[in-house]
């Protein structure tokens, strides 16, 4: 069976979220290592958001407005990856969790 | 004059939530912190409830909490990318008397359970995250909120805040999770009128199935799928090891896997129709055993997923998530009453009832688990496609005679994994369970 195409921000809009504007709860601390030092960009496939895009110049850009919360980025880049909670009340807001 | 309570709680899962109901019933003052709109709203499960763990801190829960279906119906599968081959137990037992485990959805499940928490006589306070651990010195004396004048005290803090267990981290009680001790997974919530689940499922109504799912829908990595049946929607979902995402040769993307799982021609026909509400992700701490941290200390304990309790073998978190809280909160409602401080030579009888209850025995059974997974891909790769296909082999009637067929069966699997793989793989699953 082949890998389906599937586009993950079809999926995200059925999510609630509240976007706490210009204060993303994520960050990448050295974006210049992602694109000279880092050669998985494991972020970019493993995000289930799809947070993180690997751009045709070899850098990676991270728009956290549909991030899950899951903690993954973090844990499997303990060095790049600057995270926290969004601040109380922000962030995902599952319905049905 | 500073805000001072017996008992702050953060988090309102199933852990948080016991414990500040168990804690605000046998009287202590309680503080519950929650970072979400309302409390479940920033919780993900699959979800299925075990009712002893919740019936031991809320008996009558039947009489009110919003469940789904009781499950008569498990199925275990074990699929290649074009059937399963399965094993399925139904009883009309699980019809009689007051059923052992439930589906649930979590949002509102935790919802309900936090308005207990609050009837029990807790203060409880959501839309805020906590920050950090407040420390006198070793000992954990409050905690520091992102609101403004948002310390808070008291003379224990009990620590729920989920498997990413970040305020014990950034306290330096322990390290960064690592990669191989969790799984990543990813669910969708799909409606469909009750009437077409029970249909399908062949169940009457409240009547609920699990279908519990391993082979190559993970491409190859570590870990399972699942099928759930709501009152008018399914739960699907898919979860592996986020150290073998990460090492994914062929880069595969939790969704993709998903998607893939829902095409499968087993799966396709049970969700066809569904529609799709809610896209979920969360991780859950499958390290087990040898990945418990330290649980308590100055001041602190740590309780649910932010311990690493769940049994991953059984399908296990929330009941060890209820039962942690639980013991948590009767300790210091005792130790409070005789009197004692809160420090680690008090909370650590913690750990030692831990030791005794089911959740430590049951995650020592299975501490060799997680490694023998890691390290023998075939349970996900080749052995489904020998099962399904001696099964097939077996099934088609050709004109060749059964002895031969049999033969031919177990010369694919000596083909496929030798004979001593085939022993030494039968041997690691024994040793493993026993």
């Amino acid at each position: 069976m082949n890998a389906p195409v599937v586009n993950v921000e079809e999926k995200l809009y059925q999510n609630r979220y509240r976007v706490d504007h210009g204060r993303p709860h994520i960050q990448i601390k050295n974006p210049q290592h992602c694109q000279t030092e880092c050669k998985s960009q494991a972020c970019t496939f493993v995000c289930p958001a799809s947070c993180y895009k690997a751009e045709g110049n070899g850098a990676v850009t991270l728009i956290t407005d549909g991030c899950l919360e899951c903690g993954s980025c973090r844990i499997i880049c303990t060095d790049n990856v600057q995270w926290e909670y969004p601040r109380g009340g922000h962030g995902i807001l599952f319905k049905f969790g | 004059m500073k805000e001072k309570f017996d008992v702050i709680v953060v988090g309102a899962g199933p852990a948080g939530n016991a414990a500040a109901y168990v804690a605000a019933k046998g009287g202590l003052s309680v503080l519950q912190i929650e970072r979400g709109e309302y409390p479940g709203s920033k919780n993900v499960q699959g979800a299925i409830l075990y009712s002893d763990a919740l019936e031991k801190i809320i008996p009558d829960f039947r009489d009110e909490a919003p469940l789904e279906r009781h499950i008569i119906e498990q199925r275990q599968w074990v699929l290649n990318d074009d059937s399963f081959i399965g094993a399925h137990f139904r009883s009309d037992a699980f019809n009689k008397g007051p059923a052992n485990r439930y589906t649930i959805i979590r949002a509102q499940f935790d919802k309900w359970f936090a308005s207990k928490v609050r009837e029990a006589g807790a203060l409880q306070i959501c839309e805020t995250t906590v920050q950090h651990l407040i420390k006198d010195g070793e000992q954990v004396v409050g905690v520091q909120c992102d609101r403004e004048h948002g310390d808070v005290y008291a003379d224990v803090v009990i620590l729920a805040d989920g498997v990413n267990s970040v305020l014990a981290r950034k306290a330096g009680f322990h390290g960064e999770i690592e990669a191989q001790n969790v799984a990543l997974a990813v669910k969708e919530i799909l409606f469909m009128p009750e009437e077409v689940i029970q249909e399908r499922f062949n169940i009457g109504e409240n009547e609920g199935v699990v279908i519990e799912m391993l082979g190559t829908i993970t491409d190859g990595l570590m870990g399972t799928g699942f099928l759930y049946t709501n009152k008018e929607s399914l739960t699907i979902g898919v979860g592996c090891m986020l150290s073998d995402f990460k090492a994914s040769e062929k880069r595969t993307s939790p969704y993709v896997m998903l998607e893939k799982m829902k095409q499968h021609p087993s799966i396709a026909p049970l969700i066809a129709g569904g529609e799709m509400k809610e896209y979920c992700a969360h991780l859950i701490p499958e390290g087990g055993y040898r990945a418990v941290p330290k649980v308590a200390g100055n001041g602190w304990m740590i309780v649910g997923d932010s311990g690493g309790f769940v049994n991953a073998m059984h399908r296990e978190g929330s009941n060890l998530a209820m039962t942690t809280g639980r013991m948590a909160a009767e300790l210091v409602i005792e130790a409070k009453a005789a009197g004692r401080q809160m420090t680690e030579a008090t909370l650590k009888e913690y750990t030692r009832r831990l030791k005794d209850s089911f959740v430590m025995k049951d995650l020592h059974k299975y501490r060799n688990m997680p490694g023998i997974f890691h390290h023998n891909k075939q349970f996900f790769t080749e052995y489904p496609d020998l099962l399904t296909g001696a099964a097939r082999h077996m099934l088609t009637v050709d004109g060749v005679d059964k002895k031969t067929k049999e033969k031919q069966v177990m010369s694919s699997f000596r083909k496929t994994r030798t004979l001593p793989g085939l022993f030494g793989d039968a041997f690691k699953v024994w040793r493993s369970v026993r």
